[in-house]
């Protein structure tokens, strides 16, 4: 229980230092701006014959692509933790493990929603023609959210097991890319080939994103949506499922990468990464 | 309860195997409480690798060890409590404050406080313990390597162990720094009772700390004893050197008073700048550590 809550305490300190700091302050509000630049001139553009505006479109689809991100972020901090040794301090401490994990859920999904409200607020006042008057539109947001995390944070943990290296780490960055690129978040999936949306469809950006679409758009935009309807019952089901294959692998992952930690594999990585530099 | 002769740590045999190549071979020792032992011996011969297994850090291949009455392998959160472990740090926690961390991970030690040892160790009285009161607020990435390296033994020491690992503590620090480091694991294992095990390549730390010297090489521990008591067994040639009407003589003798007193028998007053050189503990490890290379 004392690992829980200082492994609480621990991510809420790294969020207030992430937030502190003008580095990471810059990473935090660079995409959103560059994201509302995009808005800003979409915003009297619409999809096809259909009407609706694109911009109103993507706004969501961005909030959805922004969450499933935190698998990014998680993988990306737990190699780089791993690098430089922070694990393996959290190793040799009694619970150690259980507090760092705790603080890196807090401190990955904290700074991910800041980061959704950096992005959705500014975002309302560009792009017109959003629903967020009603109570049911944040209820949804709410929960594909919280599924959304379910679902990607342990798979970021598992990534994060898997790369030995930061540098390692950018050979995700271009699977991903190609992923967002299909998954529906610029441009609706159904104005693509069949297989590719099939691809989309097993990826949780995808329904991360159509979740955030069917709480923030009116009812008329399921017309755009695969067989016009916002698919609650898929969402749940899809979502569930990354969750679940997560949250059973991430463990045996998790412990099987930390067993490995010694002072001797911090050392070597410290010096590989030193000749790099040198 | 503990006792003044409890055995804090017990090896017995052990053994570890990577591939087809050994890396420690038949590896035994034993440390009461409070005592400093010091894992002494060259790059290489297995004492990092000995030291992680007793961290519980690494698996070993075969042997007994017992560390605070547990097999490391199956330690326990409780067990993990009991032990301090240094690392070498390179850039970990750069954006946090040197009390703040310290703060934090001493959080983790609060519930195995016990009557005897208050855990975890006060963040203020350990930061002034480790000399680094007027960076108590500073960042650690803007800390120098000194500093840092001090900041490491505080981890280690947060939660006031019963046993402390120390793999290399002083690589890097000044003259000063390494007095006063050398004050504190005195202290330690004095007021503390804490047992320390440290791996050194350097002979006058493991000289000046240990209570007992352990020699590592190639995966054997070749010889053990104080320091004095190395010399004696080891190196024992003492050098006599002197001159007689301008001439220089260097002898080398186990008996070196005997020798001397023969010297004056035979020659009286001709003899002159006299010197006798005690066999020290650097020919003792170098004696050893080419006797090991030679057998290898």
């Amino acid at each position: 229980m004392t690992a829980i809550r200082t492994g609480w305490r621990r991510g809420v300190i790294e969020l207030r230092q992430s937030f502190t700091n003008p580095g990471e302050l810059i990473s935090h509000f660079l995409w959103p701006v560059l994201m509302l630049i995009a808005l800003y001139f979409l915003r009297d553009k619409s999809f096809g014959a259909t009407g609706f505006a694109l911009g109103a479109l993507a706004l969501p689809s961005m909030l959805g692509m922004n969450a499933a991100m935190g698998m990014v972020s998680m993988s990306q901090q737990l190699t780089a933790d791993r690098e430089d040794g922070t694990l393996l301090r959290a190793k040799a401490i009694p619970n150690g493990m259980v507090g760092y994990l705790v603080s890196k859920v807090v401190s990955v999904a904290g700074g991910l929603i800041a980061d959704l409200a950096i992005l959705l607020i500014p975002g309302l006042l560009i792009i017109g023609g959003l629903s967020v008057g009603r109570p049911e539109a944040w209820l949804t947001l709410g929960w594909v959210l919280l599924l959304g995390l379910l679902a990607t944070l342990p798979i970021g943990a598992i990534l994060g097991s898997v790369f030995t290296s930061v540098r390692s780490q950018g050979l995700m960055q271009l699977p991903v890319l190609g992923l967002i690129a299909i998954s529906g978040i610029f441009y609706p999936v159904t104005a693509l080939p069949t297989w590719l949306e099939w691809i989309a469809q097993l990826t949780p950006i995808y329904w991360l994103g159509l979740g955030m679409r069917s709480a923030l758009l009116p009812s008329e935009a399921v017309a755009v949506e695969i067989g016009e309807s916002w698919r609650h019952l898929e969402t749940i089901g899809v979502l569930s499922v990354w969750a679940a294959v997560g949250l059973l692998l991430a463990p045996v992952v998790l412990r099987r990468m930390a067993r490995r930690e010694s002072g001797s594999t911090v050392a070597s990585r410290r010096e590989r990464a030193l000749r790099r530099v040198g | 309860m503990t006792r003044i002769d409890e055995v804090v740590l017990e090896v017995d045999g052990l053994r570890m195997r990577y591939g087809a190549t050994d890396v420690l071979h038949d590896v035994t020792l034993r440390a009461h409480r409070g005592e400093v032992l010091a894992l002494l011996g060259p790059n290489g011969a297995g004492k990092t690798t000995t030291i992680e297994i007793l961290e519980g850090f690494r698996l070993r291949s075969a042997g007994r060890v017992q560390v605070l009455g547990m097999d490391p392998a199956d330690g326990d959160e409780r067990w993990r409590a009991r032990l301090g472990v240094v690392l070498q740090s390179w850039r970990d926690h750069g954006k946090w404050r040197v009390r703040e961390l310290l703060a934090h991970l001493g959080e983790y030690y609060v519930p195995y406080s016990t009557a005897e040892r208050q855990r975890p160790w006060d963040a203020d009285e350990l930061i002034e313990a480790v000399g680094l009161t007027e960076h108590a607020g500073k960042k650690i990435k803007t800390l120098s390597g000194g500093q840092r390296r001090r900041l490491d033994v505080a981890i280690g020491i947060v939660g006031r162990p019963e046993l402390l690992f120390l793999d290399e503590p002083t690589v890097g620090f000044d003259p000063v720094a390494r007095y006063e480091f050398h004050e504190l694991v005195q202290r330690l294992a004095a007021e503390e009772g804490t047992t320390v095990l440290l791996t050194t390549h350097d002979l006058d730390e493991a000289g000046k700390l240990a209570d007992r010297i352990l020699v590592l090489t190639a995966g054997r521990i070749v010889a053990t004893g104080t320091e004095a008591e190395l010399t004696r067994q080891i190196a024992g040639q003492d050098e006599v050197r002197w001159s007689i009407g301008g001439r220089r003589f260097t002898e080398s003798t186990e008996e070196s008073t005997a020798f001397v007193r023969g010297l004056f028998h035979q020659y009286g007053e001709s003899v002159a700048e006299l010197e006798v050189r005690r066999a020290s503990l650097e020919d003792t490890y170098l004696t050893l550590v080419r006797q090991s290379e030679v057998a290898r």
